[in-house]
């Protein structure tokens, strides 16, 4: 008895023992850590040189340093564009932390108290909002950010968030297997509701994927914002053909792409992307408009804020930039031309009016609603 | 008592700097995630409510019933057929048992989400089972418990490899001599012989499919598990309360776990006395039979898998365009490239060998540490803690303890250090597992001999303990080597821009969709994994042969 009264006594004591080692540093010393912790003095030898006469009045080390950039973007895609970054800043170190949207988000997060990222780029402007409501986006204007259309940067006076390009609901049919099955044509969503489709549906989950989410909300909002319980009418169908909902995104284009469903409700790049790869697959954009989500660039608020960080965001939504992102998402913040491969038409004309603000507040309460409906369905079809 | 706790000072000091550690680097940072689940998201205390919450929501609250479910039927199913393939290459007349030995291996030598995609190549809607017309319906449940046991098969093998490595001819002389036939050994020698080993064994396969997170992401389909529902809380609606909720569910099995260490702790199976004689395995064309093609299915299985991966790594379009490429070997500069696939090698090295030495020192002063029983205790608690922790339960907890601006440890974060930190963490359950069986079977005598010649304790543990310990010491660091090799769930959290780990890169080729890169990467990693385990066969040979030796000499 009396021994174990000690275990107790000494493991709490050893708790509270490395407790209060953490808890007595936290009272004193705070501010000179902070600024400690990244030696500015590594860029200042290159900046004395006279800084590159490029967007000038970013500060002295506007044109060198290293940043630490966490993006949700393809890792194909960062590759590519950091290329043509270091063209024009061959002093600026970008260090790069890729995740998909839901971890990066999540350890910007769990980050927050002391945040190790400068600049946050290429992610959901869903996200971003999450962000901006735990207040841990610094308000910056980049150069050039006039040319955004309004409705793809955040509605603050200085925007805390920008949109770069934006990706929208599609449809990617495996055309080999359709055929096989003999499944009609798809041109919209209410095709999908037909009898034929049945167990031959692949969609991602709105709970672990934004993609998941920006279809439902567009399902919802094209079925009257005030009158959900149509849209949840919709849904319901649809449910009754859906396979299996999965945690990402793109799973169901590369799941059509691989054959392992005829049908996958996915978003544009992903079924273009595996068409590109020689899979026999046809993206679709359904005829009532794709629901959709921005990529966005924001700063983070921390202490010592680099310029260089602000060189980077003046960049990424520079023609160069725009020019590359529309490589691959050819809907781009600034508008575009018109003419696009793989899409009829204008692009833009594809997106649904997307009530972004109605989307959030509303957020909680269809995730909870789509859940209890169509995730509790533990047992799948087989 | 007081006498007792300090009958020696250095083991004691050494004893409660290694538990200070052990509390830092795992309670800590767990009550900074943990205590996320009694706050509402504004950082409000709000009770027990976000669990009324859990409970009372269907939704959620059915992936409790599910986990349990998956685990129960991996723990039962692995077990037997581990059981069995063990018994087959230590009690049987089977030919090319090395060749089977390792071929059983394998999965631990491959990162979950790679065993999903070889399940998916071969039994998904066009995988080349199904092609023949056998249709599981892989998504869900079961191809979840396929997978499980997949990942667990090799660890159960594992066990009962060992303990089936002891045996005393003698007893199954006398049973033969007394008439008993051969299911009646079985059932009255064999299986006693190891009923600890099939608990650890059902216990360790339960757990580790209850907190497994790749196999239910890739094959789950509308199957709620708790793993995912944490990554459905955590990375799609950024609820971290609720996620930690669901993080301190997946502790249950840690609660048992304790209680099956109070069973098994004072006793082991085969304790062979040093007049056992080697078992003579009769002849016996049906058990051999039986036994092969049991082996030989699960081994052209796995076998199948890597060949899978092979096919996959070389080919330009699975299964569309089945040109030869390498193509698929020039990875992307922004997952890292090849450089992460080094710093995989490097941190692996770093994790294996400071785990491995923290592990043991620690185990040696838990089974013949000098008195100190409530430290003892307190020992056992905490090393019954980490099995049951999902990775990505120590990624955020890891996060947001090191990277508190007040925490004076602040400075490892985002290095290799919390990489190995978190490893030495999350892979200890099974190396404290091998060094305490090791240990028990040492005799106490020498610490007790050593204490009374006043020999120090220090000179006792590295020129008996260590050395007489060598085998299961390299096999603790090769399980540290093999799973910082291929682990993601907790690394995800923590890798930092500079350090990019090649798991990692994995995962995203894997979610891009690029199978061919990701089965191209997976087979280095393999390469890497089969080439250290290779040296590894070779060293243990090497320290066997002198010791056969040294046994025979002690023998006289």
């Amino acid at each position: 008895m009396k021994r174990r009264l000690l275990t107790l006594v000494l493991t709490g004591m050893m708790t509270l023992g490395a407790l209060f080692l953490a808890s007595c540093a936290s009272g004193a010393a705070v501010p000179a850590e902070s600024s400690a912790q990244e030696p500015a003095g590594k860029a200042s030898a290159a900046s004395e040189a006279p800084a590159q006469a490029e967007p000038g009045d970013n500060g002295p080390d506007a044109a060198s340093g290293e940043i630490t950039v966490y993006t949700a973007l393809e890792d194909e895609q960062v590759t590519a564009y950091l290329e043509e970054f270091n063209k024009t800043y061959p002093d600026i170190k970008v260090n790069v932390v890729r995740e998909s949207t839901g971890i990066i988000t999540a350890k910007l997060l769990a980050e927050k108290d002391n945040p190790q990222a400068d600049v946050v780029w290429g992610t959901a402007a869903s996200s971003m909002m999450v962000l901006d409501d735990q207040g841990m986006l610094e308000p910056y204007a980049p150069q050039g950010v006039d040319r955004i259309l309004p409705q793809f940067k955040s509605d603050k006076e200085t925007p805390t968030w920008v949109g770069i390009d934006a990706w929208e609901t599609a449809i990617v049919v495996n055309t080999e297997e359709a055929a096989k099955l003999g499944l009609p044509e798809i041109t919209s969503y209410e095709d999908l509701l037909k009898p034929e489709f049945k167990g031959h549906i692949v969609m991602s989950n709105p709970n672990s994927s934004g993609t998941g989410f920006l279809t439902v909300s567009a399902i919802l909002q094209l079925n009257g914002k005030d009158t959900p319980e149509q849209g949840w009418d919709f849904l319901s169908k649809l449910d009754e053909n859906v396979s299996q909902y999965v945690h990402s995104g793109s799973k169901p284009a590369k799941m059509a792409a691989a054959g392992e469903t005829a049908v996958g409700i996915s978003f544009g790049y992903a079924g273009l992307s595996q068409k590109a790869k020689g899979a026999p697959v046809e993206v679709i954009f359904p005829s009532e408009g794709s629901g959709w989500d921005l990529e966005a660039n924001a700063l983070m608020k921390k202490d010592g804020i680099k310029d260089a960080s602000k060189t980077f965001l003046d960049w990424a939504i520079s023609d160069d930039a725009m020019n590359l992102y529309k490589e691959n998402y050819p809907i781009i913040t600034t508008g575009g031309d018109g003419t696009y491969e793989g899409y009829d038409g204008d692009p833009l004309d594809q997106l649904i009016d997307n009530d972004f603000s109605w989307a959030a507040s509303n957020r909680e309460e269809i995730l909870n609603t789509w859940m209890e409906k169509f995730d509790a369905k533990s047992e799948p079809a087989s | 008592m007081k006498k007792k706790l300090f009958r020696n000072p250095g083991q004691w000091m050494l004893m409660v700097a290694l538990t200070f550690f052990f509390v830092v680097i795992m309670i800590l940072p767990l009550g900074s995630l943990f205590s996320k689940a009694f706050l509402n998201s504004t950082g409000d205390f709000v009770g027990l409510a976000n669990y009324a919450k859990y409970f009372t929501t269907p939704a959620l609250s059915v992936s409790v019933g599910n986990t349990i479910d998956i685990s129960l039927w991996t723990a039962v199913l692995s077990t037997i057929l581990g059981f069995a393939f063990a018994y087959a290459l230590r009690r049987s007349r089977l030919r090319c048992k090395t060749f089977l030995k390792y071929m059983a291996l394998l999965p631990i030598f491959m990162p979950t989400v790679v065993h999903g995609l070889a399940l998916v190549y071969l039994f998904g809607n066009q995988g080349l089972v199904t092609g023949l017309g056998w249709d599981i319906g892989l998504y869900g449940r079961t191809g979840i418990i396929l997978s499980e046991i997949v990942y667990t098969f090799p660890q159960a093998f594992l066990m009962f490899d060992i303990a089936l490595g002891f045996a005393d001819g003698r007893l199954y002389e006398a049973a033969d001599s007394m008439g008993c036939g051969p299911a009646k050994g079985f059932f009255r020698i064999t299986l006693p012989e190891v009923k600890y080993t099939l608990i650890s064994s059902l216990f360790v396969c339960f757990t580790l499919a209850f907190t497994d997170f790749g196999a239910p992401k890739v094959l789950g389909g509308s199957f709620n598990v708790l793993a995912t529902d944490i990554y459905k809380q955590v990375a799609g609606q950024f609820n971290m309360n609720m996620g930690a909720v669901i993080g301190t569910l997946l502790l249950i099995p840690a609660v048992l776990n304790f209680a099956v260490d109070r069973i098994t702790s004072k006793k082991t199976d085969g304790t062979v006395s040093a007049r056992a004689i080697p078992l003579r395995i009769k002849k016996s064309r049906g058990r051999d039979a039986a036994l092969g093609v049991v082996c030989w299915f699960i081994v052209g299985f796995f076998g199948l898998m890597v060949a899978v991966l092979v096919m996959g790594a070389f080919v330009k379009y699975y299964p569309y365009d089945m040109g030869f490429t390498l193509q698929n070997f020039v990875f992307n500069q922004s997952t890292g490239g090849f450089a992460s696939f080094l710093n995989s090698l490097s941190m692996s090295f770093f994790s294996a060998l400071f785990g491995t030495v923290f592990v043991f020192v620690y185990a040696y002063l838990i089974e013949k540490g000098r008195g100190m029983g409530p430290l003892k205790k307190a020992g056992r608690v905490l090393s019954a803690l980490p099995i049951a922790l999902p990775g990505m339960v120590i990624g955020l907890a890891f996060i947001f303890f090191f990277n508190a601006k007040n925490n004076p440890l602040n400075f490892v974060y985002g290095t290799i250090g919390i990489l190995v930190l978190a490893n030495m963490l999350h892979f200890y359950a099974v190396p404290f597992v091998t060094a305490s069986g090791a240990l028990r079977k040492l005799d106490g005598e020498y610490e007790n001999v050593s204490e009374s010649m006043k020999v120090p304790w220090y000179k006792t543990f590295f020129k008996v303990s260590v050395p007489l310990s060598l085998p299961a010491i390299l096999e603790m660091f090769m399980f540290y080597f093999v799973n910082s090799m291929v682990t993601v769930s907790a690394v995800v959290f923590l890798y930092s821009a500079n350090f990019k780990v090649a798991s990692i890169a994995i995962t995203h080729m894997e979610e891009s969709g690029d199978f061919a890169q990701a089965a191209a990467m997976s087979l280095l990693i393999l390469a890497v994994n089969v080439g250290v385990r290779a040296v590894y066969e070779l060293a243990v040979r090497r320290l066997k042969k002198p010791k056969r030796k040294e046994a025979k000499e002690s023998e006289l």
